[in-house]
């Protein structure tokens, strides 16, 4: 009995830590990173950092940031985390338009492809949906409540995406699963409707992204806890490829990181026209990239854009115009630092499109600080500070730490049978008899 | 852990072949937690589904895998979702001897219980029963990992937990949110058949079916000439103690129908 006391105080006693997140304008206007609770953005246009307003009403983030989504036209940025909160804002303004509050932790956020409706996740697999349809002034009827429209039975959802052409909302979760669900005309009613499941993972899957459309159809790719990146006809719910990345990794991975019985993969980042796919990898410094063929449905090992040691990305991005890998590493509550200095490390990968395999050898594959866009300023306003390779040993602990953190959260324990026997004895309302 | 979740896996071992498992050695907690982590094994898609352990008559070993029979390789067609004792598969069985059906229960000794009737009554009968079979697995999490989409044409919820507590309400069976599944895997016409002694859960399982969008109401003159009905409150133990104690039960029966875009 005792130790299940302990290991129950231990699983509540962790401190969680989220991962910073990045996202890219699909049309290249600007650049958003989360970290704890700071949403930081930079406007790429006119070349600095925004400061965001609210005017919504609602309270601003307090805890953890968990996902962050632009719609596909851009207008619209939504954010949420563990705070309960789910934020709108208006890109062109950067207010805050709407504060919609959840009863639960909010694990995955996503706009629908034709920014009428927020859909979010919460801990506990429901997910959510909220109108955005506004009037002139862009505010939103109060009786606006979220409505559940579907969910996955007690799990936690890890990923949420719209198809490309909007028809299909897809969602992962810990139990290994994808979810690809018809979003209907009308969704307030509820989405009952699976197209089918995507079963193949033997891991949580961390991560999903869907190709572009080409040629009137678009692939799905998963990311997940057993070190695989996996590509679906997802309309049909059929595995059409594996790419096992831990032995691709296994090589250039420390000496003391060989040692993880598995490596996930943590996000996963297409280029436009879906060929190409950047892949993050827990212990990896570096990004993996793979081929994406559409004609013979296979993923193929590319190669690796090694990076300094310390730099594991925890998320990645790309926006449709511009070719620019953007990578960001950090997590929220650093140790032994206050909150005012969250800290994370931006750094992009130029060229990222098809053509990155034949110049990266020429080339760096990697900008220099100095070679990124407005520079220090950039930096300064996503980083929160420029001298972060000083503390490149904070970050290394800050990413140990996470790794825990989402292992503890999103890997099933398992009971040796010993455990399980003995945890059995303690149950006082069986009588045994052997 | 060996994979012991077909019914020659084996069980309590000490009856002899064609003798029925006494129920004594099978107690079990009525209620088992929904919400927990498995351990038992679980396929990772429903191609992952042994029906050669589950059903060896239909699949004998010796027949290779990869052979040309796969085509007409018949389906679970039948889910008894939470068997208990597997009263309803047994009365099942005769009736559709060319379905392939399954129990699935969560409580492992219970599990083990039905393993060990199966076998016993395959045993004693040859030729019969060859066409039923028990998992233990949580349906709540996996229903998707056992069935393909539009694979069942008859699921059954009997006398299933009534969860009175408001906040326990998620652990019901029977919602919303699992129906959207249970809809996933069965196909358009196939029949979800629900009863329960506790009305205010069969006034929930009824307005969870009638507010669902992929299934109606079978209408009351199809429910009498279904000889399936009958059974619901009369095969299964529950339904028997039911009985005996003169107590009412509460009977919803729908049918899965494709969507109406309006």
């Amino acid at each position: 009995m005792e130790d299940v006391v302990v290991e129950e105080a231990e699983v509540s006693g962790a401190a969680e830590f989220a991962p910073a997140l990045v996202a890219a304008h699909p049309l290249g206007h600007s650049v958003a990173v989360a970290v704890g609770p700071e949403l930081r953005v930079f406007d790429l246009k006119g070349g600095c950092a925004v400061s965001m307003s609210d005017d919504s009403g609602g309270s601003s983030h307090s805890d953890a940031i968990r996902a962050i989504s632009f719609s596909a036209d851009g207008i619209l940025l939504a954010s949420a985390g563990d705070d309960k909160l789910v934020k709108i804002w208006k890109t062109d303004s950067w207010r805050c338009i709407r504060t919609i509050t959840s009863e639960k932790r909010v694990s995955a956020v996503a706009i629908s492809k034709d920014g009428l409706y927020v859909t979010f996740a919460d801990k506990f697999g429901v997910i959510w949906l909220v109108t955005l349809g506004e009037d002139g002034e862009g505010q939103v009827s109060a009786d606006n409540k979220p409505v559940s429209i579907f969910g996955h039975y007690c799990s936690i959802i890890t990923s949420m995406k719209f198809s490309p052409d909007g028809r299909f909302i897809a969602t992962a979760d810990r139990d290994f699963k994808i979810r690809v669900t018809v979003f209907p005309k009308n969704p307030l009613k509820g989405a009952p409707e699976i197209q089918s499941f995507c079963l193949g993972h033997t891991e949580f899957v961390s991560c999903i992204a869907f190709t572009h459309l080409s040629g009137g159809s678009s692939f799905l790719l998963s990311g997940g806890g057993d070190s695989t990146v996996r590509l679906w006809d997802y309309i049909n719910g059929c595995l059409l490829d594996t790419c096992h990345v831990k032995g691709k990794v296994g090589e250039l991975a420390e000496p003391n990181e060989t040692e993880d019985s598995n490596l996930a993969v943590a996000d996963i980042c297409l280029t436009n026209d879906g060929l190409l796919a950047a892949v993050a990898i827990q212990s990896l410094n570096g990004v993996m990239l793979l081929g994406c063929d559409h004609v013979d449905k296979k993923l193929s090992f590319l190669k690796v854009i090694t990076m300094e040691n310390s730099y594991i990305p925890t998320s990645l991005a790309s926006s449709s115009s511009a070719d620019l890998l953007w990578t960001v590493m950090g997590a929220s509550n650093m140790p032994n630092q206050a909150a005012s200095q969250l800290l994370t490390r931006v750094r992009i990968i130029p060229r990222f499109k098809k053509d990155l395999l034949a110049s990266s050898d020429h080339s760096p594959a990697i900008l220099e600080d100095s070679e990124v866009p407005y520079g220090e300023k950039l930096l300064l306003a996503l980083q929160g500070s420029l001298d972060i390779s000083k503390q490149e040993e904070v970050l290394a602990s800050v990413l140990a730490a996470l790794k825990v953190s989402m292992h503890k959260m999103l890997v099933k324990k398992n009971y040796s049978e010993e455990r399980r026997e003995q945890r059995k004895r303690g149950r006082n309302d069986k009588k045994i008899k052997k | 852990m060996t994979r012991t979740n077909g019914a020659s896996g084996g069980g309590g071992g000490q009856q002899a072949a064609g003798k029925l498992p006494r129920k004594r050695f099978y107690r079990a907690r009525a209620h088992s937690n929904p919400l927990s982590d498995s351990h038992f094994p679980i396929p990772i898609s429903p191609d992952d589904v042994e029906l050669s352990q589950h059903y060896p008559r239909y699949f004998p070993a010796d027949k290779d895998e990869h052979g040309d029979g796969e085509v007409a390789a018949p389906r679970i067609r039948f889910a008894d979702v939470g068997c208990g004792f597997g009263g309803l598969l047994v009365g099942l069985s005769p009736i559709f001897p060319d379905k392939l059906m399954i129990g699935m229960e969560l409580r492992d000794k219970v599990t083990e219980y039905v393993k060990e009737r199966v076998l016993a009554l395959r045993a004693s009968n040859p030729g019969q029963y060859d066409n039923i079979s028990v998992v233990r697995t949580n349906s709540m999490k996996y229903i998707p990992n056992y069935f393909r989409k539009a694979q069942l044409s008859k699921m059954f919820f009997l006398f299933p937990d009534p969860h009175f507590k408001e906040k326990n309400h998620r652990r019901r069976v029977i919602s919303m949110q699992l129906l959207d599944e249970y809809a996933y895997v069965m196909e358009v016409g196939g029949i979800i058949y629900t009863i329960t002694d506790v009305e205010e859960l069969g006034i929930w399982m009824r307005s969870c079916l009638e507010k669902h969008s992929l299934f109606e109401a079978v209408p009351d003159e199809e429910i009498k000439v279904d000889p399936v009905v009958k059974l619901l409150s009369t095969a299964t133990e529950e339904g028997q103690k039911v009985a005996r104690n003169g107590g009412q039960t509460f009977q919803a029966i729908f049918r899965r129908i494709s969507l109406q875009e309006e």
